[in-house]
């Protein structure tokens, strides 16, 4: 299958690569066809951060660098990007960056294999953070490093280094000049063509394109299909990618609403999600890892449809909408309606996910969501629980719950809402929906959880959403703080 | 030449050991710069092989269909059992290993052959295009079941001391209980990748990722039917080893060669991190019961312990792992009357294998438990239990393995961080705390370590080194560790440039990669002893070059060879000072020898492989840790919030890779005791084979507290600089936050026992609270 060049800026370097395969992987074209063996493959899925790249894209004027694990994305996505690997840091003579500086000092290196990850998220970190004067916590270290998995160090080394590298002799990316760059390359972009790689820039190329090859594989940030080509091996000879599509790619605010586009990252989208409702932000943290977040769209992980993903139980809570494109036109419905089955949902051959549309928070709203799984950072949940709820005179006056990880599909607690909307709001309301919401659903046994853990903390989870809504303070290990001084 | 006085003058100048010197290789690693076995540029021709798993736990292995696997695009081969020219069973110790499966399967992920092919995908697509004709059999997937069955991969071992069932019956209290503790993956983040390459006139090149270059050599040469100096294998480093690598190396070579010697040309074999996960072996799983009788202060008088590993399939290490397991069964107490019986379970899983602290973590975990468990029974704060049952310095001093503990600190120890800690207070604080608090409860506790240092295998106790001095100065070693990140390298440049008088800086001393035609038959980098025994073997090198210097200066400047010193890079005798590279030149002119080897051999080790009994340790070291978590009652998530360390290594030869040590192991043990779970179905298919269902440690797993202070004295016996051995001590340490968890759910039950399995994943952790 003929595919078109990929072009990118490296090291300030035009990049030009012809037949790539539509389905090759960053990584594989860096490693392989390029021999850059900087950058690293520790597990092939996205999980261990080995291979995290560092890209460049103009938005609004401005360079805007992202943080990606480059084994699961596509070589073929990062055309018209600018790239930074591991190899491109240092200065020609030698100096290293600040990121790979600091983890010199702080002995953040033992093996050395998941290190040059580390310095690229860091390399993302500092320039996304530091250059704009912003001040490197620990926590913000820990949300930003989440996706990189180190079996050495402990990782306290390298939490130091993160946040000392401000300290050492700045090294900044000349943005002007990258940006001149990408506008020559925009400026020499053709429309696509209808084989292999497709990344079509407006909507209604994207529409067209999908009506015309329903046979090609849609990807946005390709953080689950990546999977698909690395372990299940599946070879896709045209690829429909949505992530360049100019309409796609942007947030837009109503009154009562925001649309989310279906190209929107998901560090974009719950960012979006978060100015509306800030107590959300640990829970958007603990979203998979930031480079997979970087990647991946919240739109790909609504399409994707995992009984496991986390985004739809809070989309689901939240009365989100979304919305279908094709060249019939478009339609709209309750997220929840649009799952038929194990991975089965209802879009047509020829349609597209375009939009998602969030409600605005009401005065009165009460939101939690929850998330139990394995590890703290960068897992998949065994259970994902979301409420939202309006209270007025002591009665629930709307109520509304999703939950993940106790069905095939990411459901809505309709029978649990159906116990508490008109109910008076007291413990006795609570008991009985906790009682419905541990009867509503047959989750399986799998390596995550059991049946029965799942179900006792569904119910668990709607006992802690009643006592933080009573303000009780200090019942959940997310936002626990050790207050008293010790020695 | 300068005078004498003026290099007097000159303030001395700080020895390279003793001070945090950067990793040798960290420059390196930082700019994507330094090369392991897949980033070495590709020999023209190289093919590239991929494994064909069983998918079965236990079968007759009828056929292998491999036709459509071959009319793949880019296959240019099948390796079965078949095409291998030697001996069809792995060199391993026990010799009970197919290298490929032969007529029977024995666990899913058994690799039965390996497709080659131009590229890696190429290879791993078709792969899983060969069909297997597979007579299911029924498998064994538990160790209780195993030792039912009588299911061994060796026979039970049963060491025992005094009379366990006198002191049981006649003491005050009994406890019985069982535990069950789960294994764990290595999760080294460069998976295992082997290149083998065939030289002229027979003779084989192989690249590995492994802790064991001379048994990867032994293997490989075993396989292919030639003799072992046919063979030469390199490491530079790994990506992590951690026991994973070395002998689970061995296997990826072998296939690698196998297939190479069919097609006579270059092949690599890469595994993909599922298949790493399904093929090489792990921690091994144990289960125990016990009985135990104490006195009303805790003192335990009589224990009976029977534990069983769950060895996998084959032997491999496991004999060795278990009696590991044995020896540590004590950790820091004294057993007066004790019984452990241990059984190999042969299992139809993955073969277990080395995993950093080879047994020990296993053996110390069982007696913590019962200790815990005895401070519950009796209402007594779990600390002073253990402080009541330590061993003593004058009595009460000789392990169940007749061993005298000579350089016994625990009680210091343990004072010392009592007290740096503030546990007395914080006890009570907590105790307070969770009274108050309805759903969050935390948990304390302080455990110890005591960990025996030398490989029990008493001949494995070992190492050779050479070291060049080239006529511009400029300094080579070679020994026979491998570099896993554990900054083995960088200690020995240490040792070697302090014993040749020489700065540390600007890389005088460089270590080289490790090679079997260089050092041959070096022992596997293990058992924490890489510097203990390479050190010190590179060091007699280094000091017989410089022997060999002063002798010659000696001579033209008539004086005594121990009168002239090598100090930052200056030689000086009584007469004269010259530079460190004058006078390497002038003595290669002169037709000095510029190159040593040197050899150490662990002193004072002997021990009876039958009995379990001699002195298997050259020291101990020591350590511990006090460890603060808080748990969810609603849920069973746990964090763990504080944790303080003061551990022991000695003289420390570089404080920052010490360090290193301690936090990277005591993270590795949290993880084994908390998010790392490995599962494995009721067919034997291990369901978290990959990190999105398998969870190491993360950075938001790190406590916010995470103190590390160094026991600040020199190894009581002789070791290269007053050093401790510190690779595999530290991950015991994490021993205290599964103690801890267990002090919390025991608070959420209002002080009663709690059973926990480990690991206290939050669904574990809920069970115990409820139970």
């Amino acid at each position: 299958m003929e595919a078109k060049t990929i072009r990118f800026i490296r090291s300030g370097e035009l990049v030009s690569l012809t037949n790539v395969p539509p389905d090759r992987t960053l990584l594989e074209v860096l490693r392989e066809d390029l021999g850059c063996t900087g950058t690293k493959e520790g597990c092939g899925e996205g999980d261990c951060g080995a291979c995290t790249v560092v890209l460049g894209e103009a938005e609004q004027g401005q360079l805007r660098f992202r943080a990606i694990n480059s084994c699961i994305r596509l070589a073929h996505s990062i055309d018209g990007m600018a790239l930074w690997t591991v190899e491109d840091l240092a200065a020609a003579d030698g100096t290293l960056h600040p990121a790979q500086q600091a983890m010199v000092q702080c002995h953040g290196s033992q093996c050395g294999f998941c290190t040059p990850g580390f310095v690229m998220s860091l390399f993302g970190m500092y320039e996304n953070h530091v250059c704009k004067g912003e001040r490197i916590t620990r926590e913000l270290a820990q949300e930003e490093l989440s996706g990189n998995l180190c079996r050495c160090t402990g990782y306290r080394p390298i939490l130091d280094a993160a946040q000392q590298m401000a300290e050492l002799p700045p090294m900044r990316v000349d943005e002007a000049a990258v940006l001149h760059q990408l506008d020559a390359l925009a400026a020499e972009r053709s429309a696509p063509r209808g084989s292999g790689y497709m990344a079509p820039r407006t909507l209604g190329e994207l529409v067209a394109l999908r009506a015309a090859h329903p046979d090609a594989q849609l990807v946005a940030g390709c953080t689950d299909v990546g999977l698909w080509v690395t372990k299940m091996h599946m070879q896709f000879a045209k690829v429909l990618d949505v992530t360049q599509v100019a309409e796609l790619k942007r947030v837009e605010r109503y009154d009562n609403h925001i649309a989310i586009g279906a190209a929107v990252t998901l560090t974009d989208a719950f960012a979006a999600l978060v100015q509306d409702r800030p107590q959300l932000h640990t829970f958007a943290a603990r979203f998979a890892g930031l480079p997979v977040r970087n990647s991946g769209t919240l739109g790909g992980n609504v399409a994707n449809g995992s009984p496991i993903g986390d985004s739809m139980p809070l989309l689901i809570a939240l009365g989100a909408h979304i919305v279908l494109m094709s060249p019939r036109g478009h339609r709209e419905m309750p997220l929840e309606q649009f799952y038929t089955g194990y991975r089965k949902n209802l879009l047509e051959p020829d349609e597209v996910l375009a939009w998602i549309k969030v409600p605005r928070p009401c005065a009165d709203e009460q939101l939690r969501a929850y998330k139990i799984s394995k590890r703290y950072d960068d897992d998949i949940s065994a259970v994902c629980l979301a409420v939202r709820l309006a209270v007025q005179d002591g009665v629930v006056q709307h109520v509304s719950i999703g939950a993940g990880g106790v069905a095939a599909t990411p459901v809505r607690a309709a029978k649990t809402e159906v116990a508490l909307r008109g109910q008076p709001w007291s413990l006795q309301t609570v008991q009985q929906a906790t009682a419905a919401l541990r009867s509503e659903f047959q989750p399986i046994s799998d390596m995550r959880a059991s049946s029965a853990y799942r179900r006792e903390v569904l119910g668990n989870l709607l006992q802690r959403f009643w006592l933080e809504s009573q303000g009780m303070q200090q019942i959940n290990l997310e936002n626990f703080k050790l207050v008293e001084a010790t020695a | 030449m300068n005078a004498p006085e003026k290099f007097i003058a000159k303030s001395t100048p700080k020895p390279a050991t003793g001070a945090s010197h950067f990793h040798e290789s960290a420059r390196a690693q930082v700019a994507g710069a330094a090369t392991y076995i897949d980033d070495i540029p590709e020999v023209k021709g190289t093919l590239h092989a991929a494994p064909i798993l069983s998918n079965v736990a236990h079968g007759r292995l009828m056929g292998v269909d491999v036709r459509e696997a071959e009319s793949m695009p880019g296959v240019r081969a099948v390796i079965l059992a078949r095409d291998i020219p030697g001996d069809p069973i792995l060199a391993t110790f026990v010799h009970d290993e197919p290298i490929f499966a032969i007529d029977k399967v024995e666990f899913i992920g058994q690799v039965v052959g390996v497709v080659v092919a131009d590229t890696v995908m190429h290879a791993r697509r078709a792969a899983r295009k060969v069909k297997l004709d597979i007579d299911p059999l029924p498998a064994i997937l538990d160790p209780r079941e195993a030792v039912r069955k009588k299911s061994f991969v060796l026979n039970p071992v049963v060491v025992r001391r005094g009379e366990p069932e006198q002191g049981i019956a006649s003491a005050p209290h009994r406890l019985q209980g069982s535990l069950d503790v789960g294994g764990q993956e290595h999760f080294y983040l460069e998976g295992q990748v082997g290149y083998a390459l065939p030289l002229e006139q027979g003779q084989w090149w192989i690249y590995s990722s492994t802790q064991h270059p001379g048994e990867i050599q032994h293997w490989v040469a075993h396989a292919l039917g030639l003799p072992s100096s046919a063979v030469t294998v390199e490491c530079r480093r790994m990506g992590g080893g951690f026991g994973g690598k070395e002998t689970q190396s061995g296997h990826i070579a072998v296939w690698a060669a196998l297939a190479a010697h069919k097609l006579r040309r270059p092949v690599k074999l890469r595994l993909d991190r599922d298949d790493d996960f399904m093929v090489t072996g792990k921690r091994h799983p144990f289960a125990y019961d016990w009985d135990v009788g104490f006195d009303d202060s805790g003192l335990i008088t009589g224990l009976r312990l029977e534990m069983a590993a769950n060895c996998g399939f084959s032997a491999d290490l496991s004999g060795p792992v278990a009696d590991r397991a044995v020896f540590h069964a004590d950790n820091a107490y004294f057993l007066s009357d004790v019984e452990i019986t241990s059984y190999r379970c042969k299992t139809n899983t993955q073969s277990h294998t080395a995993f950093r602290g080879f047994g020990g973590p296993q053996g110390m975990i069982v007696t913590e438990a019962i200790l815990g468990d005895i401070a519950r029974h009796l209402g007594l704060d779990p600390l002073d239990v253990r402080r009541r049952n330590l061993y003593g310095t004058t009595e009460r001093n000789v392990t169940h393995y007749q061993m005298q503990v000579e350089d016994n600190i625990l009680e210091p120890l343990l004072a010392r961080l009592e007290q740096t800690s503030a546990y007395r207070e914080r006890r009570a604080q907590i105790a307070a705390w969770n009274a108050k608090s309805p759903v969050i409860k935390r948990g304390l506790a302080l455990t110890p370590v005591k960990f025996g240092i030398s490989f029990t295998a008493t001949f494995f106790n070992q190492a050779g080194a050479l070291v060049h001095v080239y006529t511009d100065g400029s300094v080579q070693v070679n020994h026979g560790g491998t570099e896993m990140g554990q900054g083995l390298n960088t200690k020995v440049a240490q040792i070697v440039a302090d014993e040749l008088g020489l700065p540390f800086e600007r890389e005088r001393v460089r270590v080289t990669a490790a090679d079997t035609s260089k050092v041959p038959n070096a022992s596997a980098t293990a058992a924490s002893s890489g510097t203990d025994l390479n050190g010190r073997a590179a060091q007699y090198a280094a000091r017989q070059v410089r022997e060999r210097l002063a002798q010659f200066v000696a001579e033209k400047q008539n004086c005594k060879p121990e009168q002239v010193i090598f100090d930052h890079g200056q030689v000086s005798s009584p007469t004269a000072v010259m530079s460190w590279e004058q006078l390497v030149d002038d003595a290669y002119h002169a037709r000095v020898q510029l190159w040593s080897d040197g050899f150490y051999k662990t002193p004072k080790i002997h021990y009876d492989k039958h009995t379990l009994t001699g002195r298997p340790f050259y020291y101990f070291s020591y350590g511990a840790a006090c460890t603060e978590v808080a748990i969810d009652t609603l849920t069973g998530e746990s964090r763990v919030l504080k944790v303080d360390i003061l551990h022991d290594v000695g003289t420390s030869i570089n404080p920052a890779i010490d360090i290193g040590q301690i936090e990277g192991g005591f993270i590795q043990g949290m993880g084994w005791l908390t998010t790392e779970q490995l599962v494995w179905n009721d067919k034997g298919y291990l369901a978290t084979h990959a990190p999105s269902t398998y969870k190491i440690p993360a950075t938001g797993d790190v406590p916010e507290h995470f103190k590390i202070e160094l026991w600040p004295e020199p190894n009581r016996e002789d070791n290269v600089g007053g050093s401790k051995a510190v690779g595999e001590p530290p991950f015991m340490l994490a021993i205290s936050v599964w103690e801890a968890l267990r002090d919390a759910a025991s608070a959420a039950r209002g002080g009663k026992p709690v059973h926990m399995l480990a690991p206290a994943t939050a669904e574990n952790v809920l069970k115990a609270i409820q139970a």
